[in-house]
């Protein structure tokens, strides 16, 4: 699915150095399990994003593997820290091989 | 042809086996995925923290959350699941603290299960079985 793909992050916009920092993702994507049937009973092929990482100034805060049994538009919230003042880069990797990103700044208060 | 009372106790035994295969093959799956991940090390019951609702009313979307200070990487698995794995999460080093939430799809009433793998290498486990009233996987 490439269409109406849109990626939405939460992410404080100032920090003091070494703080722990609340992020939440969310992207909007159907995440076909492969699982289901279409009513003429043929299954539906799996489409989903299989991979999506966080990083910060270049080094890796997070980075999951997912599988069909993530829900609709994935969420994820988490943890990171922030050392100096960047950019966050989100990612996420459709299986259809395209490649949606976020990013955010981060000030040092 | 008539059944004699040995032929009926067979007969039921098989059908027992036929019930049971599904769950068992699911079950299996899923102990050869946390074999994979630990590469057969033993798993300790603390460390890890895995938060799931008791009765999730649509299995399409349940929130859970992890929890294990000092993981490298989780691994969540549901047991019941037509595919068990659920998602890995592989902590940077720029992780706050070893803890995420998500949201998942279960199929039916089932375990839900967290392993972490610590820097030490050593694993944890937490299981938490969640009711499901409503199946996520479409029919």
């Amino acid at each position: 699915m490439a269409s109406g793909v849109k990626p939405r992050v939460k992410v404080p916009k100032t920090a003091s150095a070494g703080d722990a920092i609340t992020i939440k993702t969310l992207i909007s994507h159907k995440m076909e399990s492969g699982q289901r049937k279409d009513k003429e009973g043929n299954p539906i092929p799996r489409s989903i994003i299989n991979r999506f990482t966080c990083d910060f100034n270049g080094q890796n805060v997070l980075d999951v593997t997912m599988e069909p049994a993530i829900s609709t538009n994935p969420y994820f919230q988490f943890q990171a820290l922030v050392p100096e003042a960047g950019d966050f880069v989100f990612t996420w990797y459709d299986d259809d091989g395209e490649v949606y990103d976020a990013k955010k700044s981060v000030k040092m208060a | 042809m008539e059944f004699s009372r040995r032929d009926t106790f067979a007969l039921g035994l098989g059908a027992a086996a036929l019930a049971f295969l599904p769950m068992r093959a699911y079950a299996s799956a899923t102990d050869d995925l946390i074999a994979e991940f630990t590469g057969g090390a033993d798993m300790a019951e603390t460390g890890i923290t895995l938060t799931a609702p008791e009765i999730a009313e649509n299995g399409n979307t349940v929130p859970i959350s992890v929890a294990a200070p000092g993981a490298v990487s989780i691994l969540i698995l549901a047991s019941g699941n037509p595919t068990p794995p659920v998602a890995t999460f592989n902590f940077g080093p720029l992780a706050a603290a070893q803890e995420a939430s998500t949201r998942i799809r279960l199929a039916g009433t089932q375990d839900v299960i967290a392993v972490a793998k610590m820097a030490d290498g050593t694993f944890a486990r937490a299981t938490s079985i969640v009711k499901v009233t409503i199946g996520g996987c479409g029919g």
